[in-house]
């Protein structure tokens, strides 16, 4: 069984929600990331989105998109993001996903990587240009792996998302408001009745991201939802910390707080 | 498949798009089959812009370097100087009738985002232009353009600022204003329709070459040729001539420093298979697929994709590409000055360059048609620079 069914299931029965984190792999630096999971973890963190540093990612805004050129430049490859995920895995259990633009897995090769994927002990992946209509080119591969491909809707997806969530697995990845990843004071998107048109067609939990920077909009969101996703803000935490210390410290304290929030 | 050419273009893009996406396809569809759209189009050509542009025989160039007659098609006398207009008045008028208020683009060399700025100027209509903050300290000249015509002019300084980044925060925007926003993409790249979209925007190219060809020489040209940066001009003069495989086709990317170094924007010569801006095409990319700096002296030239349909070209035959290096492209850029009175673009100076090339290994009876996409003034400060000049 995937570790993330295991955890919804677990989240269920203690009717709570679940707390999604995101940090890039190699920001500041590949040592601070296995940290930076394990620590989550201990502090509330129910599953993890490990980010793919990539050149060009559209779908993500300027907190994100500096994280990644800062991994980037400290030389991180795709072979040394599986060597990480295979540290964690030696002394945790937490679902662990990949947020990874298509170009990444295309050009390492589908095959391969699917396959060094559950090796390391990954669970799904998060591909933000990879829509319904191209997803054919990996289902297989992603599934013969145990590897789940998450569904991502968006408030524009209106009719759509019947089709989107049709065989969905894990969990679906909610985009809270039009636009790109990063902290916002509050989001113009009718939540409920977005939510509701996605349980009306998904047998599997809603977990919604981008915008959430605080504690309290980590609780409003949690109202509507089985889980939700927050990167941008912990990003933030991790730029501005002097060291690997106050990183890790300073990340662990926010997500304690948000987790105690959406209880 | 659907928007796919062999297995190259798709729809490579967030879900946050995908509707507006769809919209764009069928809306498309439905304009280039109502006569009214289409003569509404051709009168802005026309008459806005000044089309025909002519087919222009080039006998003192042709004469010095002794072999096949070189004709040009002069792009460069569009309204706004080069090709782009023709596309950016399909997709306006396009974005007007599907009543969308904001026109938003990318632009590398300055050139779309003029044309575009000078389009939504004409139809009143809200105007921003995303550009890498290296081009805009390269094309000085079209940033203050585009000012002028009203267009808020928005720098890029992620990545390489340059037009990838360009396309990268054009496409930023328009997911957060996708309601309202109509993105105008300046080249035959992108998620479906785009590619598709602008082809037949820009085919009015080879349309009209076909028929000048014809009437001065009585048949069509044995070689045409076009610089390729993510390939509008090419796509637009290649075609109308696809059928005819007595023509042959060639597409001229920037070569920069040399191919033998990292300092070139030679895609489809030295690139491999991914995934960019939302297709399926060549890239130059590392094994990880991380997106390279590219590099060209000309702004317009110098990115990493190219458009997917040029990648079939390639792949089954039908056309064949090769590269110019920066000195090759200054060297034909004040050539053409000299000779023929007409300063380049130097995107264009590429195509030119290869021209000259071929046409000394031609006989006299063979025809060369190349595609003057631009003209040159926005490059002054540039060449000048190279040649050690300093302007005023």
């Amino acid at each position: 069984m995937n570790r993330i069914d295991v955890k919804f299931d677990e989240l269920k029965e203690k009717n709570e929600k679940a707390l999604i984190t995101f940090i890039t792999a190699g920001d500041p630096n590949r040592d601070t990331t296995v940290h930076l999971v394990l620590a989550m973890e201990k502090a509330g963190a129910d599953i993890v989105e490990i980010g793919i540093p990539y050149s060009d990612p559209v779908a993500d805004g300027i907190v994100i998109q500096e994280s990644s050129i800062r991994a980037l430049k400290n030389g991180i490859k795709i072979s040394n993001i599986m060597d990480i995920v295979k540290d964690i895995r030696k002394q945790s259990s937490i679902p662990l996903l990949y947020l990874v633009y298509y170009n990444c897995i295309f050009k390492f090769g589908i095959e391969r990587f699917m396959e060094e994927c559950n090796a390391a002990g990954i669970d799904g992946l998060i591909i933000p240009d990879l829509p319904l209509e191209e997803r054919g080119e990996i289902a297989e591969l992603a599934f013969r792996n145990n590897v789940y491909i998450v569904p991502m809707v968006a408030p524009t997806s209106e009719e759509r998302v019947k089709s989107i969530l049709h065989n969905g697995r894990g969990f679906v990845y909610c985009v809270s408001t039009n636009g790109v990843t990063g902290t916002r004071d509050k989001i113009a998107t009718d939540l409920e009745s977005y939510m509701n048109l996605v349980k009306r067609y998904s047998k599997i939990p809603r977990a919604i991201g981008f915008g959430v920077s605080s504690s309290v909009m980590a609780e409003e969101f949690s109202k509507y939802c089985e889980g939700v996703i927050v990167g941008s803000a912990i990003i933030k935490l991790i730029a501005a910390a002097k060291d690997k210390k106050e990183a890790v410290s300073k990340v662990s304290g926010f997500v304690r707080e948000l987790k105690r929030a959406m209880l | 498949m659907k928007g796919r050419f062999g297995q190259f273009g798709g729809q490579y893009i967030p879900e946050t798009v995908m509707n507006a996406v769809m919209e764009l396809e069928v809306e498309f569809d439905k304009a280039m089959k109502d006569e009214s759209f289409l003569e509404e189009y051709h009168y802005y050509l026309k008459e806005y812009s000044g089309r025909e542009t002519p087919l222009y025989y080039a006998r003192a160039l042709s004469e010095k370097y002794g072999g096949a007659k070189i004709y040009l098609k002069r792009e460069d006398l569009n309204h706004t100087g080069a090709h782009k207009i023709n596309n950016v008045l399909g997709q306006v008028l396009l974005a007007r009738r599907m009543g969308k208020k904001r026109i938003i683009a990318e632009t590398g060399a300055g050139q779309h985002g003029v044309a575009t700025a000078t389009v939504a100027a004409m139809f009143q209509m809200e105007c921003e232009i995303f550009m890498g903050e290296e081009d805009i300290r390269r094309q000085s000249l079209n940033v203050f353009k585009m000012k002028i015509l009203g267009a808020k002019v928005t720098a890029i300084t992620s990545g390489t600022g340059t037009l990838k980044d360009a396309v990268s925060g054009a496409f930023r925007d328009w997911v957060a204003n996708i309601d309202n926003t109509f993105y105008v993409i300046g080249s035959v790249m992108g998620p479906h329709p785009y590619p598709t979209m602008v082809r037949d925007f820009q085919r009015v190219i080879g349309d009209e070459a076909r028929k000048q060809i014809q009437e001065k020489e009585g048949r069509l040209p044995d070689y045409i040729i076009a610089c390729v940066g993510g390939g509008s001009n090419a796509m637009g003069i290649f075609y109308p001539f696809i059928e005819d495989k007595e023509v042959k086709l060639v597409g001229v990317e920037a070569a920069g420093l040399g191919l033998d170094t990292d300092q070139h924007a030679a895609t489809i010569t030295k690139g491999s298979l991914g995934v960019i801006h939302g297709m399926k095409t060549y890239v130059l990319q590392d094994e990880d697929g991380q997106i390279m700096p590219v590099y060209s002296i000309s702004a317009g030239l110098d990115y990493p994709g190219i458009g997917p349909e040029h990648a079939y070209l390639k792949d089954c035959g039908r056309a064949e590409y090769t590269a110019i290096t920066d000195k090759e492209a200054l060297d034909a850029f004040k050539e053409l000055s000299l000779m023929e009175g007409i300063i380049p673009a130097i995107e264009s100076a590429h195509a030119v360059a290869y021209a000259l090339i071929l046409a000394t290994t031609l006989s006299k009876d063979k025809i060369i048609i190349v595609n003057l996409s631009g003209r040159g003034d926005k490059d002054i400060n540039t060449v000048a620079e190279e040649m050690g000049v300093k302007l005023a």
